[in-house]
């Protein structure tokens, strides 16, 4: 029943679609909904507004530099390896046959459930000096420790490797999808017209697919940004260390939240750039002509290496550190596998299901929302809470503390004093604040996947569908509905397996006797205790598989004339 | 009118009659507290509920929560931040005589606001093989050249070095400090990374000759069931620091009642609880830290280390000079 009034007022929604009202009742309420989720970056960006002269003095005398060097490395590092990584097995298992081709469509994607400080303490654990790896080859060759070369896992480049392994999947996934949705005609026709396939996919495939390229960057880069853990443990002084170490050390919360503001900074500048250079090229597909995509079968050398360069990034980043974490699970699984564990997993999943049901939905209202109006407002609203996902989870989570504990006090003053009863704080310790959070962090990962699923809707069709006598309700069952499926999953799941691995602000705002499989992880994993660790944390990567195998195949199917 | 909105809001937010509760926002991690909470929870009938994370982000959550904080207790693994709860009014004057009867006066607060739990020391992990005890003698030694490209030790956003650190300014000033800071920082064998573990590790396999590192690290990798633990830990050996000066740096896990806690009585009876034989028993045995309660016999491998000169330096000392200390670490390049 509540289901079907809602689909009602939904359809209802979508009315406005058609409507000319341009400033209607519901869309000050879609503003206000996202005006909601604003607040805690709108704190954020408000702590610039309070001068803090001798501290900042302090940092750009001593470590600023450095914060701002090596956080511009890990973007451009990171930024670098997740497009090689991403774009080039997209457009193979897209176009090609190769041997395993079909597993390693969705396989690639693994890394994805792999959150980026698990992969850290992994490679640490097997690689570092006092590693198995590093103290066999002592034992073997007689070496000692300063003898020999090693790459060094926890450096700048190391670091640069672990994101990098566990953020292509954004890139690939994206990537993908647009050169699955690319007419075949653009790309026989430039076939046809002498282009060979390595130019295809650079003149043709990859300009047209760049805007959804861009958008997978877009997500690494700000999952960069806002890393700590890996940043961290691997004693690479980037923005986010800093931001902590003002905040923690200094004891100052104000500069603090200034610095995450700069970094926001950094991303607007990258994302204006970024649609300016895309303003003067346009890109347009000439057809909407879809047929079979009938993949060219790859031969001996040139299988292999294709086998090779998609194999690499799932090997590297999946199967070797699941590995070792299965190795230590198993010295250490009898004592972990306790009731408690099942809890956890249990708080893990429901919170994870719940959080990205609720970014679908609200994706979509504000989707609709951009999609109906053209007023500025609006579109500046739905980026602006995309900026979310750029800050750091501790800083979220403050950011949401403070106008809900505001509230909580305003409240109970209130009832205090004209009802003599004290209603605590309400909202503040439970659930429903931490769920908050997430939307503010997450919400940019449903807004970008529904937007782009919008906008394969032309206005047209509803227009067309409309003169046949169709009803609002019937054009979103049997138009929308279906040309989105696929992207609805994909946004459905991205948040799930987010939320999977979330800890930051888990660990804030998690009401009394909570505990989640990441905090777990973490207090363990923080006292350096691996091999226990290995267990909650390979069951995250396990409960993160299952979506990402989903979201695949929904992909798959996405294609017009898929069979 | 007014009677029945007052009706209805009771109705709303009526919550069933409480069990005697107690909630506590814990910087220790939950398999060092839990257990010991649980034990309180059989033994009294108190219901101990329980969130872990870190200090400095409860210490902002009690402020931004105000007055209506559900937390009664705040716990955390150092000092430092005891005395930065305190010194924003976090915490509440407790009078307690089991309390002051039982830890000793500098492991507690002057006012009484906080209580320390359990101590340790910050100590010298070495290499025999490669250092000779007699090379071995204070922290302050630690800047001399001959120890150029052989020590390890963690970040400097450690709280456990910035405790350190702060306990050094407060001896020597911070002029003489800021010094010895730059010169040990040249004397590191690589930059800070990892956390302890990692650095008794390091000094095993000959990355660098000695570390500074707490000692109930050594302790738990001893006593460890991965074999590469003990492995890398019977490798090295202890050195209590500064024996003939000040002693070792110590530093405590303590805990405090929030000035607004709801539930004050069964705060003060858990803190209470925390000082009986059986619970400073238990994180002597369990995490090989001291028992502040001087009676307490220490667990078998604790014993083996003998009986050291500790440093008695006033703790709130610690949080005075905690963002001094950080300052100065930032400018000698320690990251």
């Amino acid at each position: 029943m509540i289901f079907k009034n809602f689909s009602k007022s939904f359809y209802s929604l979508l009315n406005l679609n058609f409507s000319l009202l341009k400033f209607s009742r519901l869309n000050l309420t879609l503003i206000l909904l996202a005006l909601f989720f604003c607040i805690p970056v709108v704190i954020v960006c408000g702590s610039l507004f309070f001068p803090a002269k001798d501290i900042w003095t302090h940092l750009i005398d001593t470590v600023l530099t450095d914060y701002i060097f090596n956080s511009l490395a890990l973007l451009i590092g990171v930024g670098f390896f997740s497009l090689l990584l991403g774009v080039i097995p997209a457009w193979l298992v897209t176009m090609y046959q190769f041997p395993m081709s079909r597993y390693l469509e969705w396989a690639i994607l693994l890394p994805m459930s792999m959150p980026a400080y698990i992969i850290a303490y992994s490679y640490t654990g097997t690689f570092d000096a006092a590693g198995p790896v590093q103290t066999m080859m002592r034992e073997l060759t007689g070496w000692e420790y300063n003898d020999y070369w090693f790459p060094e896992v926890r450096s700048l480049g190391g670091a640069i490797a672990m994101l990098s392994l566990v953020l292509y999947p954004y890139v690939y996934l994206l990537a993908r999808a647009s050169f699955i949705e690319q007419s075949i005609c653009v790309l026989e026709v430039s076939r046809t017209l002498g282009c060979s396939a390595m130019d295809a996919f650079r003149r043709v495939a990859l300009p047209l697919a760049r805007p959804a390229i861009i958008v997978g960057l877009s997500l690494v880069l700000m999952e960069t940004l806002a890393d700590y853990g890996t940043v961290q443990y691997f004693g690479v002084s980037a923005f986010t260390t800093g931001i902590f170490r003002t905040w923690f050390g200094m004891d100052n919360s104000l500069v603090a939240a200034q610095l995450s503001a700069i970094l926001l900074l950094f991303v607007v500048v990258f994302l204006y750039l970024e649609r300016r250079s895309r303003k003067q090229l346009a890109f347009h597909h000439t057809s909407n002509r879809y047929s079979p995509l009938l993949k060219q079968k790859l031969k001996s050398s040139s299988a292999f290496f294709a086998f090779v360069i998609c194999f690499a990034p799932l090997l590297f980043g999946f199967i070797l550190p699941a590995s070792f974490l299965g190795e230590w699970a198993i010295s250490t699984y009898s004592e972990a596998l306790d009731i408690d564990f099942y809890i956890l997993l249990l708080n893990s999943l429901s919170l994870a299901f719940i959080t990205a049901l609720l970014a679908l939905v609200i994706a979509l209202f504000l989707g609709y929302m951009n999609r109906n109006s053209h007023l500025f407002i609006n579109r500046f609203l739905v980026r602006f809470i995309s900026l979310g996902y750029a800050i750091p989870g501790t800083v979220i989570a403050v950011g949401v503390l403070i106008p809900f504990a505001w509230f909580d006090n305003r409240l109970d003053e209130f009832l205090t004093l004209h009802f003599n009863f004290s209603s605590g704080l309400l909202i503040s310790g439970t659930l429903f604040i931490l769920i908050f959070a997430y939307l503010v962090r997450f919400l940019a990962v449903s807004i970008n996947t529904v937007e782009a699923a919008l906008e394969k809707i032309k206005p047209e069709m509803d227009e067309v569908a409309k003169t046949a006598g169709m009803s609002h309700v019937n054009i979103m069952r049997r138009i929308h509905i279906p040309i989105m499926r696929g992207s609805l999953l994909t946004a459905l799941l991205l948040v799930f397996v987010d939320v999977l691995k979330e800890l930051p602000a888990t660990l804030i705002l998690r009401p009394f006797n909570f505990n989640t499989l990441a905090v777990r992880t973490f207090e363990l994993a923080n006292e350096e205790r691996l091999a226990e660790a290995a267990v909650p944390a390979l069951a995250i990567v396990i409960a993160g598989i299952i979506p990402v195998i989903m979201i695949s195949n929904s992909i798959s199917r996405s294609r017009p004339g898929y069979e | 009118m007014k009677k029945t909105l007052t009706i209805i809001i009771f109705l709303i937010f009526q919550q069933l009659p409480n069990a005697a509760e107690v909630n506590v926002y814990s910087a220790r991690k939950e398999t060092l507290i839990k257990p010991l909470l649980d034990q309180f929870t059989r033994d009294t009938g108190i219901e101990a509920n329980l969130v872990t994370g870190k200090a400095d982000t409860f210490i902002k959550r009690l402020e931004i929560e105000g007055k209506n904080t559900p937390a009664d207790i705040l716990l955390t693994v150092d000092a430092a931040r005891l005395v930065r709860a305190k010194e924003k009014g976090l915490f509440q004057e407790v009078i307690s005589d089991v309390l002051n009867k039982v830890i000793p006066n500098y492991f507690r607060d002057i006012d009484n606001h906080w209580f320390g739990l359990s101590f340790r020391s910050r100590v010298i992990v070495f290499a025999p093989d490669r250092v000779n005890k007699g090379e071995l003698i204070d922290y302050l030694d630690l800047a001399n050249s001959k120890w150029k490209g052989r020590i390890c030790v963690r970040s400097s956003s450690n709280i456990y070095n910035q405790s350190l650190v702060a306990s050094m300014i407060a001896h020597h000033g911070i002029n003489k400090i800021e010094i010895w800071a730059s010169r040990l920082v040249e004397n590191f064998a690589r930059p800070s990374k990892g956390g302890d573990r990692d650095q008794i590790k390091a000094v095993a396999i000959g990355v660098c000759d000695i570390a500074l590192v707490n000692n109930y690290y050594l302790a738990g990798m001893l006593e460890s069931s991965q074999e590469y633990e003990t492995y890398a830990a019977k490798k090295v050996k202890l050195f209590w620091p500064d024996q003939n000066g000040h002693g070792a740096h110590v530093n405590i896990s303590g805990a405090g009642v929030t000035k607004y806690a709801k539930n004050k009585e069964e705060a003060i009876q858990l803190l209470e609880y925390l000082v009986t034989d059986k619970a400073q028993q238990w994180y002597s045995d369990i995490n090989y830290e001291y028992a502040v309660n001087p009676e307490i016999k220490n667990t078998a491998i604790l014993g083996k280390w003998g009986v050291f000169k500790y440093d008695d330096l006033n703790l709130s000392l610690l949080g005075r000079y905690n963002r001094d200390a950080v300052l100065l670490m930032d400018r000698v390049g320690w990251k």
